[in-house]
């Protein structure tokens, strides 16, 4: 894996940017990877539409923006319009599936999705669902390294939440690893 | 967590903007005045969360021109001292950068440059202000501007700003750009003992003998601060040795030659650059700031096809590199210059070219970065002259 | 005694009492004859030799004008500044050094037009300093052009049909964004300008002291008011103190009377207090003050 090119979208307060953080974290103080995230700015309102980029290699990154993304994390219908179409043909697309109804799903692309909302609030907080999203990313993508993503989520989250947050994080890479076991059985 | 430096030794996943905060306090800076400004205010909100526990002192005043003149009575208290803006409240600034050069106090501006002119677009990069921050003061003086293209170099140069004011005492400005103050990656922090500080210079000698304008041999004079008894004046008119105002045309010419000299006979231990593979190259590709790594994929895919591209990235926007640009305008085809402006730091390769090479702007009005497309056709335009 | 020691002035004029906190290599001074500033000096050079202030922690700072040029002659760290920035180069130097005393000495144009968003904001932060304001009404270093100070009517060289524009009362400007000490008097006034100065000297946090002095070359002459020496009688004649007086009573117009006194005199805790108690309170032990801060701050065991 030379050079993979994340993009994760959703509404402000979803936390996009921490999905991002953590995994960027993960890959380079962690994972001995080189990362590099890149928050789209602007004076957007909570609840509006918000993306991270994130570029993770096993090289140091010159040109710092994604341009062929292979592999995209969706929470939200907005993002999915807004962002489904920029994969590149044969990358990654998870969705939450609750928040995103897969339209006009593109063949060439490799879709999985997650009850993340649900998986959430089994845990009690439906505020940890980009955590279990990310538990998720990280079964599915396999970009970073399990170990890591852990210590990097401990780190990352606000003091107090930590436990909740693993929980989190967890339930969706279980997830995720079942699913997979699902698809190929014989890995 | 911390040391008394106040220095986070360690790996960090953060961005230029706070990599810049850590660098000014690991560079012992201790007062920092701001006003905010997107793309910079993450800057001050780090300084001003970090600032109590390290000794310093944060100061959120009524705008940039304050800010700017409060840095400097900090300085003549003995503080190292920055701050920090972006377009509009550089803009404001430029009279204290004057105020700085003609009164020789040593400060950092940290400008993350967005795109302009005016409000133009708030959260997105630029390099639009490279020739403000050179010439931007009314009159003849010299500065030292460093173009940092990562969150570990927004670390590592923002150090250096310091060491370098309090060397030459000038204003350093550290151009960043929106880009590299957003962009989140690993910073890797230093311990204390290994991090260099160029420590102020200040005048020991008896209270009568002393000129507080009086250079060294390598034309800066050491520094006096408040309070020790000496009865400093500091003017920006036009002044002596004594630092008293001199309206005369020996005066002004003295001084300000010095001011001017001071970085030009030094330039050689400030410039600063990087290069790859710009012996025996036909085109070298000339970058700062975020464009020295947005240009690397289009000159690798040169390379791929056989052109001989050099790549030549300035850290130190000025003094800008004369004596390496002139040597290689001799030996090189041509020079491909793209930067997030439309068209500055271009003309500086191309005076000090002499006409020796030709060049190639690759201008870009600012908003986003280059794409590889733009860089590499201007590449391959130039190779065919 | 010879005829010769008769007209040798030399050794009869005793040192100027003030020499000792001027700068004597640079007299003469650039002031007109009959101009006011010089006067002030005297006063505030008095106030702090019986101030019991250790001189050589007291820095003055100016702007740029007539008045900016007094930190050029006084014989104390001195910093002369650009245009209407003496508060907040001010504000640095004494939030980086808290065990300086600083004064800022300037004008009216400087201090309260280009100025004049500093002068609020350091008043309203309580920024411990002292700010000594000389109003002549006027620019005169450029030649006599319309301040917010001068008064309605008053000919300027910008306004040679007189003027229109509103005058800035300053004593109230000063009181309502938060000083704790405002005093206004006149070039006549020296003994109560001297004393005012240093009770000012003495407080803690944004004391503001108004010093009325006349520009005979570029305001008094061009408004037919004579020379020094008629405006000084001006003072004298039309000037009533009134100690504690409403500052929104005090405003000034052309050759009206003068209310002058110590309007204000209160305690606030100053900026520089109010951060080290806040942050103390908030953070504990972890909070490390610079060392300048905890000498003048944390006095209280803490």
């Amino acid at each position: 894996m030379a050079r993979t090119e994340i993009k994760i979208g959703g509404f402000g307060g979803q936390g996009v940017i921490l999905s991002g953080y953590i995994i960027g974290r993960a890959a380079s103080i962690y994972d001995n990877k080189f990362a590099t995230m890149i928050q789209a700015f602007g004076p957007e309102a909570r609840g509006s539409s918000t993306s991270a980029q994130l570029i993770v290699s096993d090289e140091q990154i010159t040109y710092p923006y994604i341009t062929a993304p292979n592999l995209m994390v969706l929470m939200s219908q907005e993002a999915y319009t807004k962002f489904a179409s920029e994969l590149i043909a044969g990358g990654t697309l998870i969705t939450e599936e609750e928040l995103v109804t897969p339209n006009n799903l593109r063949k060439d692309v490799h879709h999985v999705s997650i009850p993340a909302t649900r998986l959430a609030e089994e845990i009690g907080k439906k505020m940890v669902l980009n955590i279990v999203m990310t538990g998720f990313t990280t079964a599915i993508s396999n970009v970073v390294n399990e170990q890591a993503m852990i210590d990097a989520v401990k780190v990352s989250v606000p003091k107090g939440t930590e436990d909740l947050n693993l929980r989190a994080f967890f339930k969706g890479l279980e997830y995720g690893k079942k699913l997979l076991e699902k698809k190929h059985p014989s890995r | 967590m911390h040391d008394d430096s106040g220095v986070l030794t360690g790996a960090h996943f953060i961005d230029g903007d706070h990599a810049c905060s850590e660098g000014a306090i690991a560079a012992g800076c201790r007062f920092v005045a701001g006003y905010p400004i997107t793309p910079s205010t993450e800057i001050v909100e780090r300084i001003a969360e970090r600032f109590p526990f390290v000794g310093g002192v944060f100061i959120q005043m009524e705008d940039e021109i304050a800010s700017s003149i409060a840095i400097q009575g900090a300085v003549w208290a003995g503080k190292k001292a920055m701050t920090v803006t972006s377009g509009p409240g550089f803009s404001l600034m430029m009279e204290h950068i004057g105020y700085a050069a003609m009164t020789e106090t040593p400060c950092v501006f940290v400008d993350v440059q967005r795109a302009g002119p005016s409000t133009g677009l708030p959260t997105m990069p630029a390099q639009g202000d490279m020739m403000q921050a050179r010439w931007g003061s009314h009159g003849d003086y010299g500065i030292i501007a460093l173009c940092p293209n990562s969150p570990q170099e927004c670390f590592d140069l923002t150090i250096r700003a310091f060491n370098l004011a309090e060397q030459f005492r000038v204003p350093v400005m550290l151009m960043m750009d929106e880009c590299v103050g957003h962009m989140i990656e690993r910073v890797i922090i230093p311990p204390v003992h290994e991090i260099q500080i160029f420590q102020r210079r200040s005048y020991d000698g008896p209270k009568k003998d002393l000129l507080l304008f009086h250079p060294d041999s390598n034309l800066v004079p050491p520094m006096v601060k408040a309070g020790e008894g000496y009865q400093i004046h500091v003017t920006g008119l036009t002044h002596d040795e004594r630092g008293y105002p001199s309206m005369t045309v020996d005066t002004q010419a003295k001084l300000v030659t010095r001011l001017v000299n001071k970085l030009r006979v030094n330039a050689d231990t400030i410039v600063d650059y990087r290069e790859d593979s710009v012996e025996g190259a036909d085109i070298v590709v000339v970058t700062y700031g975020i464009t020295s790594r947005t240009a690397i994929p289009a000159i690798e895919q040169a390379r791929k096809e056989g052109m001989r591209i050099g790549h030549l990235r300035l850290v130190t926007a000025w003094p800008f590199p004369e004596k390496r640009i002139r040597e290689l305008a001799s030996k090189v085809k041509a020079f491909v210059v793209p930067e997030l402006n439309l068209g500055q730091m271009v003309y500086e390769v191309e005076r000090v070219a002499g006409g020796k090479a030709s060049i190639t702007h690759v201008p870009h009005a600012g908003g986003t970065v280059h794409n590889t497309k733009e860089i590499y056709a201007a590449i391959k335009h130039s190779v065919k002259g | 005694m010879g005829e010769d020691a008769l007209y040798t002035i030399d050794n009869v004029v005793p040192p100027n009492p003030i020499e000792n906190l001027l700068r004597m290599d640079r007299i003469p001074h650039i002031w007109c004859p009959g101009c006011g500033i010089g006067t002030t000096v005297n006063c505030f050079v008095r106030a702090l030799q019986t101030s019991g202030l250790d001189l050589d922690k007291v820095a003055i700072v100016s702007g740029i004008g007539c008045t900016g040029r007094v930190a050029g002659y006084i014989k104390l760290d001195s910093f002369h500044t650009t245009h209407g920035r003496a508060i907040p180069f001010a504000t640095g130097l004494k939030l980086a050094n808290p065990e300086l005393k600083v004064v800022v000495y300037s004008g009216d144009g400087d201090l309260t037009a280009i100025g004049g968003n500093h002068f609020i904001h350091a008043a309203r932060r309580n920024v411990d300093m002292t700010v000594i304001l000389i109003n002549n009404m006027t620019y005169g270093m450029t030649g006599g052009q319309v301040a917010p100070t001068t008064p309605i009517s008053a000919t300027a060289s910008t306004t040679p049909h007189g003027n229109f524009e509103q005058t800035f009362n300053l004593p109230f400007l000063a009181e309502s964004c938060g000083a704790v000490y405002v005093a206004r008097w006149t070039a006549f006034h020296v003994r109560h300008a001297t004393k005012s100065i240093k009770e000012a000297l003495a407080k803690k946090g944004f004391s503001f002291v108004e010093i009325l002095a006349a520009c005979p070359t570029l305001y008094s002459r061009r408004n037919k008011l004579g020379d020094g020496l008629d405006q000084m009688s001006y003072f004298r004649e039309q000037s009533e103190i009134k100690n504690g007086a409403d500052t929104k009573s005090v405003a000034l117009d052309f050759e009206g009377k003068i209310i002058i006194g110590k309007f204000v005199d209160i305690e606030r805790p100053s900026y520089q207090q109010s951060m080290y108690d806040h942050l103390r309170k908030k953070l504990g032990d972890q909070y490390i003050p610079s060392p300048e801060m905890k000498n003048v701050y944390g006095k209280n065991g803490n």
